[in-house]
């Protein structure tokens, strides 16, 4: 009995170190981007981990005033772009899911399985042709460019997601809907639609993560400084200030807070989507 | 039934526009921006072309003859192999080490490892990489602190600019990164383990080991299927992060396959050499999914 209860110790306090050392793995970056951001060159040479003494706000407050970089900007530009692959995937993907979820035609399995392709072919794949066909439509340097891709991509995944969710709408509501007087489109939007909100907040969420951190698709769409989301501008700042490395952090650091803000607010959509949804659907 | 054909107008005409309207969008944006890239992709390998003008100059297989004896695409996909290796065989153990850790509610602080740990996969790939250069930078970072202070007076080596250092500097971000997310899929995995079946085996005597053996895998089975899956299709689409630290160089030293892609068809326009890279890729990704599925999931269910 005593060994059991001696072992148990054993174990807690080895979880505790393990826990312990990744959170040191994990946090020691972190922190070393905020800190960094508040010193100037010569502290950070000197001692990259201490805190800053004195404290140096102004690489924080030039890039928030627009003196260096253009931070807001590429926030702004980061949003349009998410912003619009949002819009546009909810439409289209809850439109596909709900045919496929709640229609019975010839075709169902071949569509679906048209869109279950997505998973075998990887966007690198896609890429040369793509650069070359939004040249064609006009549509490089444009949000819209960075926009469709980015949207055709999200396609197979959230169409799986949201056609699990529907089809568990159970079909009494429909029979309602119907005596009720309302169509295909009425049951969508007066009924399956308000049902499915937490999923399409889910995918909503996800697909916000997805444009907020894609780069491949951005770097080969847009030319301009102007247009540059924030992970490319994060590049492009690099390049201009390229020893000034507390600049940097400080560019690094601010970037990273609508990602960090996103996940604490919205962790529970953004864990259960990627894991939960994949794993049971 | 009669209902059910009554909303949808039957299978007949009516119900055709209702379904074009539906399916369409969806249908025309995923067809034109996935489907019809990979198949120009394909036809795009057999010529020598640089994106402007008609595509005239027929090669036949010859972009993938070159392929086969150029020793930077040898060289990008041994690192794209040796990314997935590790990822299988240290990354998911650590991350299958940390779930089961985390996973009990009777270890304090479990929910709040749990969540921190996933943070890094929240981050964008670029920033995680431009903020670990900082750290691997031998004048100011953190290796240069560690170095300093276990070996006072040396300096410190400039990991990213060493071509025998540079891979492993990156591999050990893309852990850093990824880890969290494959050990939040293990959580989400054990939940559903049922507790009772853990309890009577303890209460019966069982080992740790053998309740990890005979009830805690077999149970994971689906979770360990898709952080597989992710890992190896992830090892051989990796981009982001090596160009966020240095492009893949010194000397190719860090170079993958779809670095590579970019820049022999995106940076030098060698577009017909650059397609036969994307479809090498695509094959790539499909046999792995053909053996995953026939030989993977088949033969342990």
């Amino acid at each position: 009995m005593r060994s059991i209860k001696s072992g148990d110790r054993l174990m807690a306090v080895v979880r505790y170190c393990v826990c312990g050392a990744m959170f040191l793995i994990v946090a020691v970056p972190l922190y070393i981007a905020v800190m960094g951001g508040f010193k100037d060159m010569a502290q950070l040479q000197t001692d990259p981990m201490g805190l800053p003494s004195p404290l140096v706000a102004a690489n924080y407050l030039d890039m928030l005033t627009g003196k260096t970089g253009s931070f807001w900007r590429q926030m702004g530009n980061s949003l349009i772009i998410a912003g619009g692959t949002i819009a546009i995937l909810l439409v289209v993907a809850t439109f596909a899911a709900y045919a496929l979820a709640r229609m019975r035609f010839k075709l169902s399995c071949l569509v679906y399985g048209i869109f279950q392709l997505g998973f075998f072919f990887p966007l690198a794949v896609a890429i040369l042709p793509l650069y070359l066909q939004m040249r064609g439509l006009h549509l490089i340097d444009k949000y819209m460019g960075v926009i469709l891709p980015q949207v055709a991509f999200q396609i197979p995944m959230q169409v799986m997601l949201l056609r699990g969710f529907i089809k568990a709408i159970p079909d009494e509501l429909e029979e309602a809907a119907a005596i009720d007087g309302y169509g295909a489109f009425g049951f969508l939007l007066k009924i399956v639609v308000p049902l499915s909100t937490p999923i399409l907040a889910t995918v909503a969420i996800l697909t916000l993560v997805a444009s907020w951190n894609n780069f491949f698709t951005p770097l080969i769409v847009l030319n301009t400084a102007t247009k540059f989301t924030l992970p490319m501008g994060v590049m492009d700042f690099m390049g201009q200030y390229a020893a000034g490395w507390n600049l940097i952090l400080a560019f690094l650091t601010l970037a990273m807070v609508p990602a960090i803000v996103l996940y604490v607010l919205c962790q529970k959509y953004i864990v259960a989507g990627l894991t939960g949804g994949a794993i049971k659907g | 039934m009669s209902k059910r054909n009554a909303i949808r107008g039957g299978p007949g005409r009516a119900s055709f526009l209702t379904l074009f309207v539906l399916l369409a969008p969806a249908l025309i944006i995923f067809i034109a921006m996935v489907l019809v890239p990979v198949v120009e992709a394909a036809a795009f390998s057999l010529y020598k072309w640089n994106g402007l003008g008609p595509m005239t100059n027929f090669r036949g297989l010859r972009n993938f003859q070159a392929l086969f004896s150029d020793e930077v695409v040898g060289k990008a996909i041994s690192h794209n192999v040796l990314i997935a290796i590790f990822s299988l065989v240290v990354q998911l153990p650590m991350a299958m080490g940390l779930a089961l850790i985390v996973s009990d509610e009777k270890f304090k602080g479990a929910v709040f490892f749990r969540t921190f740990f996933f943070l890094p996969y929240v981050l964008s790939e670029v920033i995680t990489g431009a903020l670990w250069q900082f750290i691997y930078q031998p004048q100011f970072g953190l290796v240069k602190l560690l170095w300093s202070t276990l070996l006072p007076g040396a300096q410190a080596p400039a990991l990213l600019g060493d071509t025998k250092t540079v891979f492993w500097a990156i591999l050990a971000v893309i852990v850093w990164k990824y880890f969290g997310l494959h050990m939040t899929i293990y959580v989400a995995g054990l939940q559903d383990i049922p507790k009772e079946q853990i309890e009577a085996a303890t209460i019966d005597g069982a080992s740790r080991k053998r309740i990890f053996a005979s009830i805690i895998l077999p149970g994971m089975r689906i979770p360990i299927q898709l952080s597989v899956f992710f890992s190896v299709i992830g090892s051989f689409q990796i981009f982001d992060v090596v160009w966020a630290m240095g492009r893949g160089d010194p000397v190719n030293a860090a170079e993958t396959i779809v670095t590579y892609l970019y820049k022999m068809g995106l940076q030098r326009f060698n577009i017909g050499y650059g397609g036969a890279i994307a479809v090498f890729i695509f094959l790539l990704c499909l046999f792995f999914n053909l053996f995953y599925q026939k030989v993977l999931v088949r033969e342990e269910s």
